[in-house]
């Protein structure tokens, strides 16, 4: 866990000496704990102060990459238990799980290599595959691995028993820096090995805390610094009692044993495909590292994908669209023109209302910096010029036979000042609330 | 190297309050069973550090007439019911509801505004049809609002019904129905933390007892601001557990209605492929926005499409068994 500034002003010499660049000590210090300096800046900080400084300066969660030629798979470095609190750094990467028995592993690989959405101008994919050796045979696993890597540019999982399947596997890996899923008690020694001599993150699998915990310590004193964990559990209430306890001990108790990534298998824990997207579901909001899913559709993926850019978008930056003018059911040059902000949530509610409604509009969005109509207001960043400045940049005018612009009805008091900037428009004042804007249109087209 | 990890356990000062829906005839009404939401003492399912005395309840969604701006996988899924507000209860009860939303339209199927006689009219029906717990709300127009749910009220009087929504800028006379007639009332406000509180002080200033208050925190759908919804409910039950009195009431949300309204769910043709199977993402549309919202604290989930209901029921189901 982080220190203070007086936590860390207690470690360093006291002397004032400046060297570092800072006119005191305490100063430094302070620069450190916001770190904004960097300890090595201290020529005379003693070994002892310097360990355990830097153990403090440790992330809670260890970060840990999974990696192929050109993609990453990121977890860890989380901080708080609540998005609110700060935000969720590293959105938990979603595997899909083959078996090296499956008949149509190329196939399947690319299939889902090829999935991608647009959300909101953000482009989401499946992040990698974890290839299970169910067929115990070293020389499948390494085939299996070998016809991924021909057909995917996915990161992998390698989950096997054996450290002879490791070995195979990485000989046809090429560059990939994979998981390796999962020492227990009775492997933990030899995988270990394997692992570090691959330089590959290990997976740990416990039954419960303390068993997860204690593997934990042997990989690491095996010399694995990159370790993820399975505290075992598989059911709704098992797998959320034990991802909370876990991101509790490491965020706030600084528990170095199970600082790490938690991985989770929902589909082991459910009787169908759509019970496991549900499982899946809590996991991504409730503290899973890396999601491995026994089940991909497209329609399932795209909802997974969706929710976890909403839990993991940092609450102090929302999702802005960008100011423009969009067209919504093929407006015609008559259809009114509606103004509103570029904060994301602000956009979907008019341009899902007006769509649904199958009402032709043009809907302009101004540039507001990403704030809601009443709080742009608020701060002055949406106003008569931002306006008439979309008016401008977006060129409506020459799209349109009518220049009737619709104001939000929360910033009705804009009207005279809009009817100044843009002579020659008729300026409205449309209702407060999106759900009401398909009415308004009905009655006033 | 056995290792002993001791977990880490939340002390908190408060609770939610309890809040009891419906009336049997020993409590002066006609339900079958009333049903007690809230108690929580921990935050959602942590079983281990404070007690979770209710589940989170379902409501099913039925309205007065057959909804005009409804999803078509939605509205299948009712089709022999969807006209008749008194078969589509009894079918919401089939579907294993454990209470019914009644939603008025602002309209009549003929296209007339809605009218209190019709309101009075479908809400007799829906109470003589099933015996469950009931809520209604209006068609969300303030003034229309007022003008049908006061009569409601009147007709519900002794049900302790749930009155919704009671909003900023007509809370007044719907808490004075709810006074009148032994009502519950939903105050929702919009996806902001002290807004919430706020509203639940006005109304318990006009004197109805905390105990008949729900706190609606405005529910956004997956991918349409379901974040926002998601923290503002984190952190009410969080000052709830704090012992921040005014924040302790047991939280609604309507996923279905919000999860429906979505592109994703509403539309089937003129979409990406990627998008995949129409019937089935919009299930899950509603299925994962109920579900995320389970985890932050609901204690009812007004859902509409009845496999929606059977997955969150499974999942809420699992989280209260504390057999492991």
């Amino acid at each position: 866990m982080a220190l203070t500034g007086l936590q860390i002003y207690k470690l360093l010499p006291q002397t004032n000496c400046k060297e570092c660049g800072f006119p005191t000590c305490l100063a430094f210090a302070m620069k450190l704990a916001a770190k904004q300096a960097e300890l090595k800046a201290c020529p005379y900080v003693s070994e002892a102060s310097k360990s355990q400084l830097e153990a403090a300066s440790q992330p809670p969660i260890r970060l840990i990459t999974l990696s192929t030629d050109g993609r990453k798979a990121v977890a860890g470095n989380e901080i708080v238990l609540f998005r609110h609190e700060k935000t969720f750094f590293n959105p938990a990467p979603i595997f899909v799980r083959v078996k090296d028995t499956d008949a149509d592993l190329a196939a399947k690989a690319k299939e889902m290599n090829a999935f991608a959405v647009d959300y909101v101008g953000i482009k989401l994919q499946l992040s990698g595959v974890a290839i299970e050796n169910a067929s115990g045979d070293a020389n499948k696993f390494a085939a299996a691995v070998d016809a991924v890597r021909g057909a995917s540019d996915f990161p992998l999982i390698l989950i096997a028993k054996d450290p002879a399947a490791f070995e195979a596997a990485m000989a046809k890996a090429k560059g990939a820096v994979p998981l390796f899923y999962a020492a227990d008690a009775s492997n933990v020694a030899a995988l270990a090995a394997v692992a570090k001599k691959f330089n590959a993150p290990l997976a740990v699998k416990g039954d419960g805390l303390d068993a997860t915990a204690a593997l934990a310590e042997q990989a690491k004193a095996a010399g694995i610094e990159d370790i993820v964990i399975d505290p075992g559990a598989r059911d709704f209430l098992g797998t959320l009692t034990l991802a909370t306890q876990i991101r509790r001990l490491a965020v706030k108790k600084n528990f170095r044993a199970l600082g790490y990534p938690v991985i989770t298998f929902p589909g082991e824990g459910v009787s169908s495909a759509d019970e496991e997207l549900v499982l899946a579901a809590q996991h991504i909001g409730k503290y899973a590292g890396f999601v491995v899913l026994d089940h991909f559709t497209p329609a399932s993926a795209y909802a997974l994908l969706v929710l976890r850019q909403n839990i993991y978008t940092d609450p102090q930056k929302p999702i802005q669209v960008q100011p423009g003018l969009y067209e919504i059911n093929a407006p015609k040059p008559e259809s009114p023109v509606l103004v509103t902000t570029n904060f994301s949530i602000t956009y979907f509610s008019i341009s899902n209302e007006v769509e649904g409604a199958g009402l032709p509009a043009w809907l302009m969005v101004a540039d507001a910096e990403g704030m809601s109509v009443l709080t742009a207001w608020a701060a002055g960043k949406f106003d008569a010029d931002r306006i008439a400045k979309a008016v401008k940049t977006t060129n409506v005018e020459s799209k349109i036979s009518r220049k009737r612009l619709v104001l939000p009805g929360h910033v009705a008091v804009l009207m005279g000042e809009v009817e100044e900037a843009l002579p020659g428009w008729q300026i409205d004042v449309g209702p407060r609330e999106a759900v009401d804007v398909p009415a308004y249109m009905k009655l006033k087209p | 190297m056995p290792v002993t990890v001791e977990v880490p356990k939340e002390k908190y000062g408060g609770k939610v309050r309890e809040v009891v829906i419906g009336a049997t005839k020993d409590q002066g009404g006609t339900r079958s069973k009333a049903i007690t939401i809230g108690g929580e003492a921990a935050l959602p399912f942590m079983h281990f550090e404070g007690a979770i005395p209710h589940p989170p309840a379902i409501a099913i969604e039925v309205q007065d007439r057959k909804p005009s701006d409804w999803s078509p996988v939605v509205l299948d899924a009712w089709k022999e019911v969807a006209d008749d507000p008194v078969k589509w209860a009894k079918a919401a009860e089939a579907a294993g509801a454990d209470l019914i939303l009644l939603k008025l339209n602002t309209t009549l199927a003929d296209g007339s505004p809605n009218t209190p006689a019709n309101a009075k009219k479908v809400v007799r029906d829906v109470l003589n049809a099933t015996g469950l717990p009931l809520m209604v709300f209006g068609p969300g127009q303030a003034e229309l609002d007022n003008e049908l749910l006061v009569p409601v009220a009147e007709e519900a009087k002794g049900e302790k019904i749930v009155l919704g929504v009671a909003e900023d800028k007509n809370y007044r006379t719907i808490v004075a129905a709810a006074m009148a007639n032994d009502h519950v009332v939903n105050s929702r406000t919009p996806m902001d933390v002290n807004l919430a509180k706020q509203l639940v002080i006005l109304i318990h200033d006009m004197g109805l007892p905390l105990e008949r208050v729900l706190m609606d925190p405005t529910t956004g759908a997956l991918g349409y601001g379901i974040e926002y919804g998601y923290s503002v409910m984190e952190r009410l039950r969080l000052a709830a557990l704090q012992g921040d009195g005014m924040t302790q009431q047991p939280m609604v949300v309507t996923p279905g209605e919000e999860a429906w309204r979505v592109k994703e769910s509403k539309v089937g043709t003129d979409v990406p492929a990627m998008w995949g199977d129409w019937k089935e993402r919009a299930i899950h549309w509603e299925t994962l926005t109920a579900a995320s919202l389970v985890e932050t604290g609901a204690d009812i989930l007004v859902l509409r499409h009845p496999e929606a209901v059977k997955r969150v029921k499974e999942m809420i189901a699992q989280l209260m068994s504390q057999t492991r």
